[in-house]
């Protein structure tokens, strides 16, 4: 009797197992999944998963996507607890390095169609995911920094005209200031930790264009001291910009800036009457633009122009950015998803959305919605010194002391030589560590 | 939910659906079997040791070691390689701004007395005042609400609080709209502004402490409102019958008999002052001389990717919680004598 009672009780949960066999058996003949985790959210979180709709179409290939704001802190875990994600997208290149440099991530020469990515992208992008010979990184969507917003309608109002020059810019904003409105706004809140980053952007546009590819390469490598003239003139000559000593260029002042998210930095360039004419920032600002009044329109309501050049001999210098795609674990699914997104198939998707610029050759200048991005793409194209985000390439802890530098400077433009001297503290330890 | 996943991997789920519970019941059978065999006289001895055996195991797998771990990577350079106090001379390195010295001072200094006191103090006199109102127990529970929000979302909705736009700008921020209105005082930049100077900057930080204090209040609030409940009524009665004021009363009786509960009280408020993490994190970052050390700790860690320096500040951190640590669990001993 007693045996009979044991068996009968296995029979309830011996059932259940055969049934949700039976159920998986129905679902596991797809074709693979790769994990794929990137700091999109929200809009562009649509945006991306849109590009590999078509792609899990007609692969069968499942694409797990997870968004994160707190990309380094979690690739470092997942990759210190040997559970990292199939690919990962960082807008710090420098991260990736650091993975590439410990063979935490795998070289891509042998692993994705290298004839096509060479037929498509110029070689700067290419050599820009190599390090020590090998390809450990390749871009989708990259984006063009310095770029000075203003409000077309505002500006046809008060009959001002874009500067050429960067001595025309000074002339233009000592002429808005003399009616008695703000020339400039600028934002320099983020998300907290990356506080700070966008004045980082302003410095980089201008020692790039003020003293040239040379210095800015031996800024990023950590052998120009942050003390040197070249770099502290960049300090100075943003603080010309923002006002000498006191940010009196600048709407709301340094309690303004520093309090003001990057994302709604460019709003009172639209208010009635506006309450300041250029706002510097990259392309994908349009976004949160038009996220904010969304009557606006581009060129006949907002337009910009490229951050005038500071030395002669440096025209047509800028400053470039974008997500660079690692790969943490090799299977024919993560080469699959890795060859389509360097495609520009897959890429005009995304840049038909507004915000992005492909870097791909092959993605028509007609696939941009707008004249803005298209603008934007082909000078791209044109760019004749093309350097990608310095603070980007450099150490985080370099990195996230420049934010803080820009915090502090704009907060107190006097205190100039001891942020530097903290800089260089910190450029002396923070490239031995890497 | 693609509940398929579980069933790629059948044998671990076979071991986890069955395995853990048949071996949670073995030590307990097997374990009873051994204290079987031993006298009368040993077995009260040796049971509880089995009984406590796997908390101790759990606690020194993934407490204790790690712990011992971390004394040893803060002496290692990132490449694992002896540098002896290296880690510690660059956290301890150029006083007072630089290093660690901003998070110690703010740990040690600013949180560590001004949250223990603020929260002391609210909780006390909200729990002494409730104690005399019929409504005590719903606006106990409206003190105590601020406890189940988690801590972030606390620091998002203290942003909010202390959002600041330009003077002549609507203010959107609670903090900033009353400065304005009522004080007609120019709006204040809460968490970024450094006042009185930037290497004293009291302001900032006791906002931050502000908001922290009023997640925590209702903590302290019931704890020592249940201390206050324990104090015999006959007590009061007879202080009262003297001639007692009620001021006399709470200072010469409610307060001496609740001092050991204050105590307890305290002390794991400092430990949570010390701890401080999240609303840093979420509302500044540590930027504006608001650095704290746990947070320094997950900088050096996550973002310069610094293990051997996160690990000096770990220990410093745990230097600094030990004593208070100590004092806590003695004074809860005397507590439980008391009893």
């Amino acid at each position: 009797m007693r045996a009979k009672w044991y068996r009968r009780s296995l029979i309830v949960p011996l059932m259940a197992l055969f049934v949700t066999v039976g159920c998986a058996g129905g679902s596991t003949q797809n074709a693979g999944s790769v994990k794929v985790i990137a700091e999109w959210a929200s809009t562009e979180q649509a945006n991306f998963l849109s590009v590999l709709k078509p792609f899990e179409d007609s692969t069968g290939i499942k694409v797990q996507y997870e968004s994160t704001r707190d990309l380094s802190a979690v690739l470092r875990t997942r990759v210190a607890a040997g559970n990292p994600p199939d690919l990962a997208a960082a807008p710090n290149p420098q991260l990736l390095t650091q993975f590439a440099q410990q063979g935490k991530v795998i070289a891509l020469d042998d692993k994705i169609d290298m004839s096509q990515l060479k037929q498509n992208y110029s070689q700067s992008w290419i050599d820009l995911g190599t390090i020590n010979g090998k390809l450990y990184q390749v871009y989708s969507w990259v984006s063009l920094k310095g770029l000075i917003w203003y409000n077309v309608k505002a500006f046809q109002a008060k009959s001002y005209t874009v500067p050429k020059t960067f001595d025309d810019m000074v002339t233009l904003q000592s002429q808005i200031k003399g009616t008695g409105t703000t020339p400039w706004c600028v934002a320099l809140k983020s998300g907290g930790a990356d506080d700070g980053w966008p004045g980082s952007d302003w410095l980089k546009e201008i020692v790039l264009s003020q003293s040239g590819p040379d210095v800015y390469d031996k800024w990023v490598a950590g052998t120009q001291k942050w003390s040197s003239p070249e770099i502290k003139a960049a300090f100075t000559t943003w603080g010309k910009v923002l006002g000498p000593g006191d940010d009196s260029n600048v709407f709301g002042g340094s309690k303004g800036i520093t309090n003001t998210s990057f994302k709604t930095g460019g709003n009172p360039l639209f208010t009635n009457p506006p309450k300041c004419y250029l706002h510097n920032q990259a392309s994908f600002i349009t976004t949160f633009f038009q996220e904010a009044n969304p009557n606006l329109q581009p060129v006949t309501d907002f337009n910009f122009f490229p951050l005038p050049d500071i030395t002669a001999s440096y025209a047509g210098a800028h400053v470039v950015s974008g997500d660079a795609w690692s790969m943490f674990h090799d299977s024919p699914q993560t080469r699959k998803l890795l060859n389509y997104l360097t495609t520009a198939n897959a890429q005009v998707i995304w840049v038909k959305k507004g915000g992005k610029i492909s870097p791909n050759k092959q993605t028509p200048l007609d696939s941009y919605p707008d004249p803005i991005s298209k603008e934007s793409a082909q000078i791209l194209v044109d760019t004749k010194i093309g350097k990608y985000d310095a603070t980007d390439l450099m150490p985080a802890d370099m990195r996230s002391a420049a934010w803080k530098a820009c915090l502090d400077f704009v907060t107190n433009q006097g205190k100039l030589d001891s942020i530097l001297a903290t800089l260089d503290q910190v450029q002396a330890t923070a490239y031995k560590s890497s | 939910m693609d509940f398929g996943v579980l069933l790629t991997d059948l044998p671990t789920l076979v071991v986890v659906i069955l395995g853990v519970p048949a071996l949670i019941g073995a030590y307990i059978v097997g374990s009873e079997f051994l204290v079987r065999r031993l006298s009368d006289k040993r077995r009260p001895q040796v049971r509880p040791w089995f009984w406590v055996g796997p908390a101790l195991f759990l606690v020194a797998a993934y407490l204790l070691l790690p712990a011992i771990g971390t004394v040893f990577q803060s002496f290692e350079n990132n490449n694992g390689n002896f540098i002896g106090l290296g880690n510690y001379e660059s956290q301890f390195a150029n006083f007072p701004t630089g290093g660690a010295w901003v998070a110690i001072r703010n740990n040690v200094f600013f949180w560590l007395i001004f949250y223990t006191l603020f929260t002391l103090a609210f909780g006390l006199i909200l729990a002494v005042l409730f104690d005399r109102v019929l409504y005590e127990n719903i606006v106990k529970s409206l003190i105590f609400m601020p406890m189940a929000i988690s801590s972030v979302a606390l620091g998002v909705i203290w942003n909010f609080m202390y959002q600041y736009q330009s003077p002549g700008e609507s203010q959107l921020g609670t903090m900033n709209a009353l400065v304005t209105f009522v004080l007609h005082h120019d709006p204040v930049s809460w968490l970024q502004d450094q006042w009185p100077t930037p290497t004293f900057n009291i302001l900032n930080n006791l906002a931050l402490i502000g908001a922290a204090t009023w997640g925590i209040t209702g903590f302290a609030l019931v704890i020592l409102s249940a201390a206050l409940k324990g104090i015999p009524a006959d007590l009061l009665e007879a202080a009262r019958v003297d001639g007692a004021g009620e001021l006399t009363i709470f200072r010469r009786v409610i307060f001496p008999l609740m001092m050991p509960t204050i105590v307890v009280v305290g002390t794991t408020l400092v430990i949570f002052a010390l701890k401080a993490f999240d609303v840093v994190y979420v509302m500044t970052a540590g930027n504006y001389g608001t650095d704290v050390l746990a947070y320094r700790m997950y900088n050096q860690l996550y973002t310069a990717g610094n293990s051997g320096g996160a690990s000096a500040v770990a220990i410093i951190l745990l230097i600094a919680v030990v004593p208070v640590l100590i004092f806590n669990l003695r004074q809860f001993r005397a507590v439980e004598a008391r009893r």
